[in-house]
């Protein structure tokens, strides 16, 4: 199963980013060949819609489940559509959460926030 | 002659003076600008007479003719358009309305349909006509309210416009069609340093202004301090007082309660008329 | 980081006097203004150096290159904000959406950068005051309440409680406002119009699951409006934390650019005092949030 998780930097050791559609990176893992791959985040940079462009990013990289702590209503609809699973991330590192997972530790996000309706950004 | 009225803050006095304005005037239209929180229409309680809905065009899929090619939701600058395998799904709440994606579609599949975001209301309170914008909860912008509004005003009479507070964009689409700009100041540093955002505002639009110093007391005022430094006309200082606030918190427009009020609105309108006109 | 915000629906009901109070009595060492269109909290904050500043970028804006326009009027034609006449780009009605950059046939439109505000950050070893200024004309402030925000959570990392001075309103920036705080205090005026707004206001919190309480200001001004309010209040089980008298003392600090706090003995001053330590109270047994920071 491919799997994807916001991270705030490029390994797997990091902690989950809080964020779901401004997050720098996500990192895809494959749980069937244990390969990984770190994704640039351009959706960070959006002046709106942040999650709905992550989002869209994630579905096209063929990515089956997110582990997250938050989402959004807009991104959320899109990962409901492509039927991608979204799991509640707990303390620890991207691998610590892929193994509760894996063991059937990790519940689904029931929580889904309103969209922020955000417009703008700050530039890096 | 239409006289907008703003103020850089919010509770300052904007609709306090528009609404007595218009009710002060002989006949008059008073326009309610702040279409995210109206509230011309608490004070004015006008009988309804029309309920117009104001929409917006989005975009509408139709699926069997698309492609996937993707140029639509690559064009989105605002991200509203998602492609998933079988459909097209569109934020409404993000989509700014500008047509791109149904003008760029090279299979032509997408097409113009319209969303309500808001209202407006027309009706009648005694001898103002009142038309009041109203946007639909978590929409984006009010704007496109403020844009069918200004096109509904009459081209003779005395309108009154009731702006939305600060200087943002939505301000500038509600002062475009003004003759004239009243700039209403309470005597706090607050005031005098949101009176200095929306003087800049009115500056740049080039419109004839004045000043309504509200709410004031006793002491020094910091926007009175201000309009002296900058040379700006006062053309009204109403003082602090607290059966004024009474009347207000009431909902009750206090020209229709009190003859010292009517007296000074009826002055008020006589100054921006004859300063309009200059 | 514990945060409460301070909103009021309404302008002019005394957000920021309330703001202001808590963060002088609380020796504040993390608050922000989020009140981008009309920031205030900074003239009644004392001890401020100067603000590091950064440019917070809007949707862009497009520009007409005149030397390669050849005056065919397809942007002008496309253009759905009016934003186009003469040839030329209205830099406030120009929305950023690129239709006249594809539309136009010899690419003779551009699209820049546009600073829409500044976000300002005072920090010192005592505290982090995270503010911005949206410029004149620019719409939407919802992101640039995030990034007031996100500044304060990274700059003030080992603060408990952050005080956050919210934006007038119902929009999009109260509820960027909202998004991630512990609390809410609303600031409701006993007015017909106060009273409509506070509604309103209790309704996004309570959309947003977030425990909201309520205080009177300028209370005498209409008793029995305020008494509408408390019985509202009770109905929706909505604390009501305290009423504040109208109270000239109050204008006197602020033209003194000083908080309320400052006059302790004034009836404003102790009635404010009252309400900050029941919310203290409140905010204490109030469970933190889970992965709440932006």
């Amino acid at each position: 199963m491919k799997l994807a998780a916001p991270v705030e930097s490029k390994s797997l050791d990091a902690p989950i980013c809080p964020s779901f559609g401004r997050t720098p990176y996500y990192a895809l893992f494959d749980t069937e060949t244990g390969n990984h791959e770190f994704l640039d985040n351009s959706a960070a940079a959006s002046q709106g819609g942040a999650g709905i462009k992550a989002a869209q990013m994630l579905v096209d990289h063929g990515v089956e489940a997110i582990i997250t702590c938050r989402c959004g209503d807009n991104a959320a609809q899109v990962l409901n559509a492509a039927k991608v699973a979204m799991y509640k991330a707990q303390d620890g590192t991207v691998t610590d959460n892929i193994e509760k997972l894996k063991n059937g530790g990790l519940s689904h996000l029931s929580e889904i926030h309103p969209g922020l309706h955000n417009h703008g950004g700050v530039k890096e | 002659m239409k006289i907008a009225v703003l103020s850089g803050k919010g509770g300052t006095g904007k609709t306090f003076v528009s609404v007595n304005l218009a009710c002060a005037a002989d006949k008059a239209v008073y326009v309610d600008c702040d279409v995210e929180e109206p509230n011309g229409h608490l004070f004015l309680k006008p009988e309804i007479t029309e309920k117009q809905s104001v929409a917006v065009t989005v975009p509408e899929a139709d699926m069997s003719k698309c492609t996937g090619c993707r140029k639509c939701v690559d064009f989105c600058k605002y991200n509203a358009l998602a492609l998933l395998r079988d459909r097209l799904m569109i934020f409404y709440e993000v989509c700014h309305s500008c047509g791109g994606c149904i003008l760029f579609c090279p299979e032509k599949a997408l097409s113009k349909k319209q969303r309500e975001i808001g209202t407006i209301e027309t009706g009648v309170s005694d001898n103002v006509t009142v038309l009041t914008g109203c946007l639909n909860t978590g929409e984006v912008s009010g704007v496109p309210i403020i844009k069918e509004l200004m096109e509904k005003l009459p081209e003779k009479d005395t309108v009154v416009i009731d702006c939305p507070p600060g200087s943002s964009c939505i301000v500038m689409e509600s002062i475009r069609e003004a003759d004239y700009c009243i700039l209403v100041a309470e005597p706090t540093l607050f005031g005098a340093h949101n009176l200095g955002m929306v003087y800049e505002l009115v500056k740049l639009f080039n419109k004839p202004f004045g000043v309504v110093l509200n709410k004031c007391l006793p002491g020094e005022n910091p926007s009175e301090k201000f309009c002296r430094g900058n040379k700006i006309n006062i053309l009204a200082e109403i003082p602090y007082d607290e059966n004024l606030g009474r009347l207000n918190s009431k909902g009750l427009v206090s020209v229709r309660e009190s003859g010292q009020y009517h007296e000074l609105f009826r002055n008020l309108l006589y100054k921006v008329a004859k300063e309009a006109l200059q | 980081m514990k945060q409460l915000l301070i909103l009021s629906g309404k302008g002019g009901t005394g957000k920021t006097t309330v703001a202001s109070a808590f963060i002088t009595m609380s020796k504040g060492r993390a608050f922000a203004d989020c009140d981008v269109d009309a920031p205030n909290l900074h003239l009644v904050m004392s001890q401020l150096s100067e603000p590091a500043k950064t440019d917070y970028y809007g949707f862009g804006k497009a520009v007409i290159d005149q030397e390669k326009c050849t005056r065919c009027g397809l942007c002008e034609e496309n253009c759905s904000f009016g934003a186009i006449k003469d040839f030329s780009i209205g830099e406030f009605e120009c929305e950023g959406c690129g239709v006249c950059l594809e539309i136009c046939p010899v690419q003779a439109i551009t699209m820049l950068d546009h600073i829409s505000g500044d976000m300002m950050l005072y920090k010192n070893d005592e505290r982090v005051f995270s503010t911005a200024q949206l410029k004149m004309g620019s719409g939407a402030s919802g992101k640039l309440v995030t990034a007031v925000k996100q500044q304060l959570i990274q700059e003030a990392s080992d603060s408990d409680l952050a005080i956050i001075d919210g934006s007038p309103g119902i929009g999009c920036p109260v509820i960027a406002s909202i998004n991630g705080v512990d609390f809410v205090l609303i600031v409701a005026e006993p007015t017909i119009s106060g009273m409509h707004d506070m509604k309103r206001i209790i309704e996004t919190s309570k959309h947003f699951g977030v425990p909201c309480a309520v205080c009177i200001n300028k209370f005498d001004v209409n008793a029995d409006t305020a008494n509408e309010i408390e019985s509202y209040c009770n109905g929706l089980l909505v604390s009501v934390v305290g009423r504040i008298p109208y109270d000239e003392t109050v204008v006197k600090a602020v033209n003194n650019c000083q908080s309320i706090a400052s006059y302790p003995e004034s009836p404003a001053g102790k009635a404010i005092g009252l309400i900050w330590e029941r919310i203290l109270n409140d905010l204490v047994s109030v469970k933190n949030r889970e992965g709440e920071n932006l």
